[in-house]
């Protein structure tokens, strides 16, 4: 593997899971519980397609064939995206999209906090913008989280069942391969295992104010980097690729 | 045309401040400070800017604007840069442009540590009713009608009012 290759493998990775949590979000799109929520939801989901197209746009200067944002958001199939299998979890009750946003939230903002000093210069500059937006994003779920854990026996209950749900898919957050040893040797990409450990402190922190408890360490399903993903992306990005496939030369 | 010649970067950001904000027409995009850079070449134009939030949806309508308005002062070959890094900040909106915003009826960023806080804002500056003036305030929700905003509500004169986050 080139040092090319395993950049433009990172990008995707950053781009991806932002691409696939902002589909996520998107669909809350007119279904939030409240006003204010659905115009957060869908505000987080905006900021999750900026940080997409900031990446993809990168990743296609990199590739050097001509490919665009929208070529890597609507013309790759299920086995080309990269995204974090937490991403893609469905929306569920309210209760479910906030377990999730908050566990994938605490692990953007300790990457981009991380990757704010990484030698590439437009992955740092991406870390430093990103890093505003997820921090309103991880305190919007964390409050939430606190509200539903310390709120009345039956959203205290429906939340823990949430996180225990999704447990199983943090562990592949962390996982790494020859492109972060590749690429943490150029001060370009972060070691997660770091990450881990600031990850581990907001959780506990959160849940502990939340009244929840963390879920026992288990079997933790992955599949992120080998872009092996469960049976639920493929309807995400059908739905999200429908038109440009259905009519491929409509200009926006 | 050499557009060295014939105008000057001075020039051309005053032509770019007659350009006002799609969303807060009160303000100008040079106010808002997306604006980072004019460069003149003898062949061309280039505009530098920087988007306030990766997802501004306005980010596209701004370079249609910056286009369309150095067109009409007769430029016609002009490239827009986008540049992320310096990463976009409230600091960078002008004074006068946080007095226009309160008169619009926008709580104005306040500098300092507003909303930096990442867990649990405990012990925060209180936002001032851009109607009123009363600093019984309350937050309604982080998320208001744009990106850039906050939704609050004064518990005084029970006004709902925006908020221009600071980030």
């Amino acid at each position: 593997m080139t040092a090319k290759e395993a950049l433009l493998n990172y990008c995707l990775r950053l781009g991806d899971s932002s691409l696939i949590l902002g589909q996520r979000m998107s669909e809350w799109c007119s279904n939030g519980p409240i006003l204010e929520e659905d115009i957060a939801m869908t505000n987080i989901a905006l900021d999750l397609f900026g940080q997409a197209r900031t990446m993809l746009t990168y990743a296609g200067e990199i590739e050097e064939k001509g490919k665009t944002e929208d070529d890597f958001a609507y013309k790759r199939n299920e086995r080309e995206f990269y995204n974090s299998l937490l991403s893609e979890r469905p929306n569920g009750h309210f209760g479910d999209t906030i377990a999730r946003n908050f566990l994938q939230s605490a692990y953007f903002f300790h990457l981009y906090t991380t990757l704010s000093s990484s030698k590439d210069d437009m992955i740092s500059a991406h870390a430093v913008k990103s890093l505003k937006e997820v921090t309103y994003h991880l305190r919007h779920s964390a409050e939430w989280l606190v509200r539903l854990g310390d709120g009345t026996a039956e959203s205290h209950e429906k939340v823990q069942i949430s996180l225990d749900d999704l447990w199983e898919f943090t562990g592949d957050l962390f996982e790494m391969n020859e492109v972060d040893e590749l690429l943490i040797k150029e001060g370009i990409a972060v070691d997660l295992n770091e990450i881990k450990k600031e990850w581990i402190k907001t959780v506990d922190q959160v849940l502990e104010r939340a009244t929840l408890k963390k879920p026992e360490n288990g079997y933790m399903q992955t599949g992120r980097l080998n872009a092996i993903h469960s049976e639920y992306l493929g309807h995400l990005i059908a739905e999200m690729q429908f038109l440009p496939r259905a009519y491929p030369d409509a200009k926006w | 045309m050499n557009y060295q010649e014939k105008y000057t970067e001075n020039q051309i950001l005053e032509f770019l401040s007659e350009i006002p904000d799609p969303e807060i027409p009160v303000i100008t995009i040079t106010e808002l400070g997306i604006v980072r850079n004019v460069e003149l070449t003898d062949k061309k134009v280039i505009i530098t800017i920087t988007p306030t939030y990766t997802g501004c949806p306005a980010m596209k309508l701004f370079e249609d604007e910056i286009i369309k308005k150095l067109h009409e002062k007769g430029m016609n070959t002009i490239e827009i840069k986008l540049v992320y890094s310096p990463a976009w900040t409230t600091n960078w909106m002008t004074n006068k442009a946080k007095e226009k915003l309160t008169a619009y009826g926008i709580a104005p960023p306040i500098s300092g540590t507003q909303d930096k806080g990442v867990l649990f804002s405990s012990g925060v500056k209180k936002v001032i009713c851009p109607r009123c003036k009363s600093q019984n305030t309350i937050l309604k929700s982080q998320f208001g009608s744009t990106a850039c905003k906050a939704f609050y509500q004064c518990n005084d004169c029970l006004e709902p009012f925006d908020y221009f986050k600071c980030i």
